[in-house]
Order: C-alpha cells, then structure tokens, then sequence
C-alpha cells in the first residue's frame, strides 16, 4: 500500500492540479477574467449565478398547445370544403354537413349517393398522403386518416401529427421569445423546455415582471385585408358580418370591416424598426418584405388603388389608410402612440408571431439585494462550518484528521472546477448542498479511520492496519455513497430551478469527495507513512 | 487524540427495541394523524396563490399590514415574520382572471403597504397558479416515492431482501417523522422542502448501509453467534463512525441554519430534523427490524452471490 504505482501518482496529481486550474477564474475580478479570456490555454469559464442569488425576473410558461389541434381541425376542414367543391363542379358530386367533431379530433361530411363515390375516395387520398417528418433518417407519417361508413366520410387528425405540430410550437415559440427579449444574443437570459408544453424563462437583472409578460405574450401577428367599405353604423351594432368578414375594432376608436382573406402576413417581412415619420415626426415602424411578400402587396395595391387596406395586429386593426397608387417597392410603415411602443412594436414584428396563445403560470421576481446578501450568507455559512468540520476532524484524528481535511479542502475546489467546467447554475440550495457536502465528504475518512483505529487495536501492525482499514471500507463507501447519488439524480430529473441547482452540486460533491476522501488522503498517509514508519498510529 | 466515546462499548441496542419501536410506531402514528388534521403550512408552490417578502428599516408591525392586506378583499392571505423581524412575508390566494389580476393585486398589495411604510423594500415577488402548484405536488410525491423504490432495489441487489425491506421501513419511517415535523412546527413546506426529503432519505440510507454492511460482514464472520448478538456487536463496532459523521454533518447543518439567512432556514431546519432522525432509525429501526424478518445466518449463506458483486467493488 506503501508503494503506489507512478501513474497513479500521476493521475492523482493532475487530478488535483487541473481541479484548481479550473477553480481558479472564479477567485478573480471581472478584469482579470476577461484577460483570462484571451489565452486559450488558461482556464475561464465560472460558475454562473441562479436567480435566486443574481436578482432577476422568472416566468414558467404554459404553451397552449390544444389551440393547434383546433387550427389543424379548421384547415383540414376547409380543405375538405375546396376539394368537395370542385369534385361538385366537375362531376357533380352533391355533398352536405361538412362538421368539426373536436372530441374524436375529426371533420365528417355525407355524400348523397354513391355515384363518383370512388372520385371522392381518390381525393381523400390526396388529403392523407404520407408526409415527411423533415430532418435526417425520419420516418415518414400522415397528418390525418380517412374512412368511410356508407356515404358517412370520417377525416381523423393522426396523433403522430399532432404530437410533431405541438412539439414544433414549443420549439417555435421558444425561438420567438428569445428573439424578443435578447435581439442582439448579447444577454444571459436562459429559455428552456420543460414537459410537453412549458416554457421556463430566466431574465437576470430585469425587475419589472408586467412589462416582460406583455413582451412574452402578446401573438403580434400582423396581417394586411381588404376592407369592406359598404358597412353602415347599424350593421356593427348588430354585430354579424357576411361570411367571410369580421368586424374588428380600430386603434383610434370606431369599427371596420375586413375580408378574412389575408393578402400578405408578417411572415414575409425581412425587417421592422422603429423610427419617426418624415411627414409629421410621429413615430412608426418601418417595415420592408421579402420578394414574396412584396410581390403579393404589388400585386393587391395596384389592383386596388383608391381603395383602403387594412393593417392588422391580432385583434384590432391598427390603420386603413388609402392606397394612394401601387405599392411595388415592399416597404411601409405603421403608426404607433409612442416612441416605446414603436419599439416594442418593431421588437416584435422581427421576432415574428407566436404559433398559439401563451399563458404565465408561474411568476417570481428576485430583489438583487436580497441575491447578495444570500450569496455572502452563503459563503459565510460554508466558511464557517467547514471551520468547524476541520477543527473536529483534528480534534478527533490528530494527523490523520489534517490529511482528511487536505482532501476536503482539495474537495471543495474541484466541486468548484467540475460546476465551472460545465457552466453549472449556483442557486442557493446549491450553496446549501456544497455545505452539506463538507460534512458528508469526511465521511469516507471517518469510515476508513474508524476501520483503522480497530484494525490497529485488534494488534496489527501500522502499515497493515491502514491497509486493511482502506480496503474493507471501500465496499461501504461505495454503497452508501451510491445510494445518496440515487437520490440527487432523481432530485434532479424532477425538481426544477433552485432545486435542480441543489442536485448538481450534491452529486459533484459526491463524486469528487470519492476522489478527494479516497485517492488523495490515501496518498497523504502513505507518503507519512513511507517517511516516518511508525509503530504505533498516533489515531 | 481526544475520544469522545469510550472504546469497546457493549451497548445492547436491541434490548431497548420494544421501547424504541413502540416509541417509533406512536411517532409515525402522531405524524400521520397530523397530518391529516392540523395538516401542513403549504407554501405557493403546493397551494398556489402570491407571495410578497418585504423589507423595512424598523421592526415590522404584522397588525397593521395585515389590516391593510385583509381591507383588500383579496381572498385568504396570511402575513408573517421571515427570519428577522424586519422582514416579513404576504401571502395571498390565488386570483381568479389569470396573470394579468395577479399582476394587479400584487401592484395593490405593494401600493397600499408602500403608502403605509415608505421605506419599505420588496425583495421578492412570486406567484404560482393552482394548475402548476398541483404538478409541483405530485411532481415532488413522484420523487420521493422513485426515491424510496430506487433505494430498496439497490439495497435489494447488494444485499439480501430483509435488508431492503428494512431499510425502506427506516426510510418512510424518517419521511414520515420529518412531515410530522413540518406540521407541529408549522414551518412553511413548500419545494426545497422535497430536497431535503431527498437528501434525508440518501442520508439515513448511507447509516443504514454502513451498519447494514458490517451485520452482513459479522454473520458470515461468527455463525455460531446468535443474530441478536450479531446485530449488537455491529452496532457498537459502527457507533464512533455513527456519532463522527452525524457530528460533522450537523456542525455543517448548523452553521448554514444560523448563518445561512433565512430563505434557506425551512430547509436546514428539515435537513437537521432529518439526519437526527435517520441516524436514531439506522441503530434502532434498520437493525431491529432485520431481528423481526427472521434474517438467519444460513439464508445468508445461501446467497453468497452478493459477496461475488461485493468483491467487484474492492481494489
């Protein structure tokens, strides 16, 4: 036991010494890390700071994914609608009661007879071809199924489908975010995926939660319609447009009447940004489409010169100014209240839509104050009871207590270098766990010296004893530190946040209090030992 | 070197076993029956609802913010001391009309107590809807209950299956106590509580564990012995390991309660709870029940397939 292998000396040593190479940015001040930066071969990634102890803003958002099976259900319906119609104009086929039925995620409608029945079976082939799910080596799938009862059709919506759909709003929806509320990538914001259907935001620094929801949730979907003039005061008061239309109120007050055909939508626009009008100084935002968008918006325009369009955002229409002459270039503007909301606005827009509604289910905001004074709280917690744990190590081993406690200090750098390393989140549980794992990580030593000091009252002899101690607890320490990592990995896997912040650090600790308790402290002993050979341990 | 128990002690351990489970069984009883009565001080994450932590120069008069919470008709709310008496935390129900009434009532709440004490600081702001407090709740049963199942397979594997069992019995035992704990202390439960529930169950099960592994090591050692004798022996061969890391480990705990601040105080307050508790039912739970599942040295033997895997671990 004595001798140990070089490269386990080796192994040991780097080891340690990599541990505190990669500790070691977060001992230094903001300067010196970003000269660290510079040298490829220092070290400088840190430890970043949870919410909880940086101050900031979180929100835990529901994305209302249902919405997209009611979407499906309308499309696919209006599908049925086009390809029923012209199989009526060119083979007269006489359809009826073409209906949503939302609990069994299907559209229905009866033929009259079945004469060209076998036409209207090709077309819902058509509608119920194979899809590819995009991306490499994915199978194929159909968005919906069809079957025949009779004259009875039944268009079901596939689950494989609706799954993709709904995965892929999560993902949009979480692209959409980021982009609102970091456009630049500059900030440290986190936007993550949890469960099926939620979104957890992190905003260090910001304060105003009100403000962040309303950047988060607002659809911004803007589109442009045709307007109906002929509607008088009377029809909105009775309030039922013709098919087709809808009646929407204006940003300056009254109502309008608009086509629900959309001529162009947002998602052709290439940018949006906030400025001020030429004309009066009023802010606006410059908006210019894509070649697609602005083909459409030519097109439309020049059509319908002295006529108004409508300018759209969800659910109210922003301006229906005249279409003075054609529109070709691509570019226009929209007038907003204020320069603010014209950025927001602008923000927005070049963000793009949300695919489905949002919804806040969880909310928290972290006073920066109260961040600091847990994180000095913290430290002087850790300080001060790893004091006390070296204190009573000595106490109780003597020597072997300052070789333990060697380790739990080597210990306390490489949890440190590992969280670094792997840009762990600090939340305060997790500072918690760091100074759980002090008291636990002697454990080990306490295991092995306890087993020691029997050893050596049982009359073996010095180098036999600290032999034997190490290799009969070994089994133990395996056994009892696996069963506490169990624990932390399943904490992990449910808990969230601050709570999540925990589980990492008590399972690093775990795994280098191993190292630290075993390896090294072993090595400490042995190299006493080697020196000294005592015949008598002093424990 | 200084040592704080005396060397080969011979306590008889089992001896005091029907004292310690009848104690134990009363305990886990009581805990129950607290819990479905007096029940628990659920904070937001379990029960939904808007908690606001304030701050102030001087001493915080609790009447008077509750009087000025109550006149806001906002539902249930409670007002109370956090850690310090310049600090307190409001708590209110929640709101019907979604995020957009929560944010009003928390702009009321901060308003109106803002024009009573204009040196207040608010330090925190959270509110949770009933539909993700009840997902953190089942969530947090889940993993408990994962815990607990994951453990016993483990121990189940590495040892024989009245080791498993009776660790596990040790197991909801300390879970048990602990949420008797949060209802006679009406500390707030709310979800680090869970990971110190966690960190409890992995804590009780390595004392667990290091007894366990010293029963299994003496019955194979002296099969002439009786196992009670067995388990007495072993007991008292782990006891200085016992008390060292306990020591340590509350010397760590209590370091953080006291100097910690008080976001954390529910939780270390729980995790010492936990390890007294989990080192009292390795010693006098784990091992007495071993005694009641009729461990015998011969079953031992017949699986000494587990010593194979134990070996696997050695160097």
């Amino acid at each position: 036991m004595l001798d140990f292998p070089r490269w386990k000396l080796i192994m040991i040593g780097l080891a340690t010494f990599f541990g505190l190479l990669l500790a070691s940015p977060n001992f230094f001040d903001e300067d010196t890390q970003a000269v660290m930066e510079q040298q490829a071969f220092l070290p400088h990634k840190t430890v970043s700071l949870g919410l909880d102890l940086q101050g900031g803003v979180f929100l835990l958002i529901n994305v209302e994914v249902d919405e997209i099976e009611k979407g499906k259900l309308e499309n696919l319906s209006a599908s049925v609608r086009d390809e029923l119609r012209k199989l009526r104009s060119e083979y007269n086929v006489i359809f009826q009661r073409i209906r949503i039925d939302a609990p069994s995620k299907s559209v229905l409608f009866d033929v009259r007879d079945d004469t060209n029945i076998d036409r209207v079976e090709r077309a819902m082939d058509g509608l119920t071809e194979l899809t590819s799910a995009g991306g490499s080596g994915l199978a194929t799938y159909r968005e919906q199924e069809w079957s025949r009862d009779d004259l009875a059709f039944r268009l079901t919506l596939t689950e494989t489908g609706l799954n993709l759909a709904k995965r892929q709003a999560v993902v949009q929806t979480m692209e959409v975010i980021r982009r609102r509320i970091d456009p630049e990538g500059t900030r440290e914001i986190t936007v993550q995926g949890r469960g099926d259907d939620q979104i957890m935001l992190e905003v260090p620094g910001a304060d105003d939660p009100t403000a962040l929801r309303s950047l988060v949730e607002t659809t911004a979907r803007l589109t442009f319609h045709d307007v109906d003039t002929s509607v008088t005061n009377e029809d909105f008061q009775q309030g039922r447009p013709r098919a087709g239309f809808e009646y929407l109120p204006l940003q300056d007050g009254g109502m309008i009447s608009i086509q629900k055909r959309i001529i162009v939508s947002g998602e052709y626009l290439t940018s949006a940004k906030a400025g001020f009008s030429q004309e009066n100084g009023q802010p606006i935002v410059n908006f210019r489409f894509n070649g697609t968008g602005a083909k459409r918006f030519g097109e439309h325009t020049a059509k319908n010169v002295n006529r108004p369009f409508a300018i759209r955002l969800d659910d109210i229409v922003i301006s229906a100014p005249n279409i003075q002459s054609p529109i070709l270039g691509g570019a226009g503007y929209i007038t907003a209240g204020s320069p603010e909301e014209a950025n927001e606005l602008g923000t927005l827009l070049s963000a793009g839509s949300l695919p489905v509604s949002l919804n806040v289910e969880m909310q928290g905001t972290v006073d920066p104050s109260l961040g600091a004074a847990s994180v000095q709280a913290g430290t002087m917690a850790a300080a001060i009871g790893m004091m006390a744990v070296i204190a009573y190590m000595v106490i109780s081993y003597g020597w072997f207590g300052v070789a333990a406690n060697v380790a739990l200090i080597v210990n306390l750098f490489l949890i440190l270098g590992l969280l670094s390393v792997f840009n762990a989140t600090l939340t305060l549980p997790g500072i918690a766990g760091i100074v759980l794992t002090i008291g636990m990580a002697v454990d080990a030593n306490v295991l092995v010296f306890e087993r020691i000091k029997e050893e050596h009252r049982a009359g073996r002899g010095a180098i036999q004893s600290v032999d034997t101690g190490y290799s009969q607890a070994f089994s133990t320490i395996m056994d009892a530190n696996i069963t506490t990592f169990i624990a932390a990995a399943i904490l992990y896997m449910l808990g969230s946040g601050p709570v999540q912040g925990f589980a990492v650090t008590l399972a690093v600790g775990i795994l280098t209090s191993l190292f630290s308790a075993v390896m090294l402290t072993r090595l400490i002993l042995a190299a006493w030992l080697k020196r000294s050979r005592p015949a008598k341990l002093p424990i | 070197m200084l040592n704080f128990l005396p060397r080969d002690t011979k306590i008889n351990f089992l001896g005091g076993r029907k004292i310690a489970m009848t104690v134990s069984a009363l305990m886990v009883i009581g805990s129950i029956a607290l819990f479905f009565t007096r029940g628990l001080n659920y904070g937001i994450d379990f029960k939904g609802g808007i908690e606001i932590h304030m701050q102030q120069e001087e001493v915080i008069d609790l009447e008077s913010i509750r009087a000025i919470v109550g006149g806001l008709n906002l539902g249930d709310y409670s007002v109370r001391q956090y850690g310090v008496e310049t600090e307190a935390m409001i708590r209110v129900e929640a709101q019907d009309g979604g995020a957009d009434a929560v944010d009003a009532a928390i702009e009321l709440i901060q308003g109106q107590v803002k024009e009573a004490v204009p040196d207040v600081v608010y330090l925190q702001s959270n509110f949770i809807s009933p539909a993700v407090s009840e997902q953190l709740k089942s969530d947090g049963l889940l993993s408990v209950s994962l815990a607990v199942f994951a453990v016993l397979l483990y121990i189940w594997i590495r040892f024989e299956w009245q080791f498993g069992l009776g660790a596990v019995i040790a197991l909801v035992h300390d879970v048990v106590l602990t949420i008797g704990f949060f209802s006679v202390t009406q500390l707030v439960f709310n979800l680090p509580i869970i990971a110190a529930l966690l960190t409890i169950v992995g804590y009780s099960l390595n004392d667990t564990v290091v007894v366990y592994d010293r029963v299994r090591e003496n019955i194979r050692r002296y099969m002439k012995k009786e196992v009670i004798d067995v388990l007495n022996l072993s007991l008292n061969q782990t006891l200085s390991r016992t008390v060292m890391t306990s020591v340590t480990t509350l010397l760590a705990l209590l370091s953080l309660f006291i100097f910690g601040g008080e976001v954390i105080q529910g939780f270390t307050a729980a995790m010492i709870w936990g390890v007294v508790i989990g080192t009292y039912s390795s010693v006098f739970i784990a091992s007495p029940v071993l005694l009641a599942l009729n461990l015998e040295p011969d079953t031992m033997l017949a699986a000494d397939k587990a010593e194979d895997s134990a070996a696997r671990f050695r160097d």
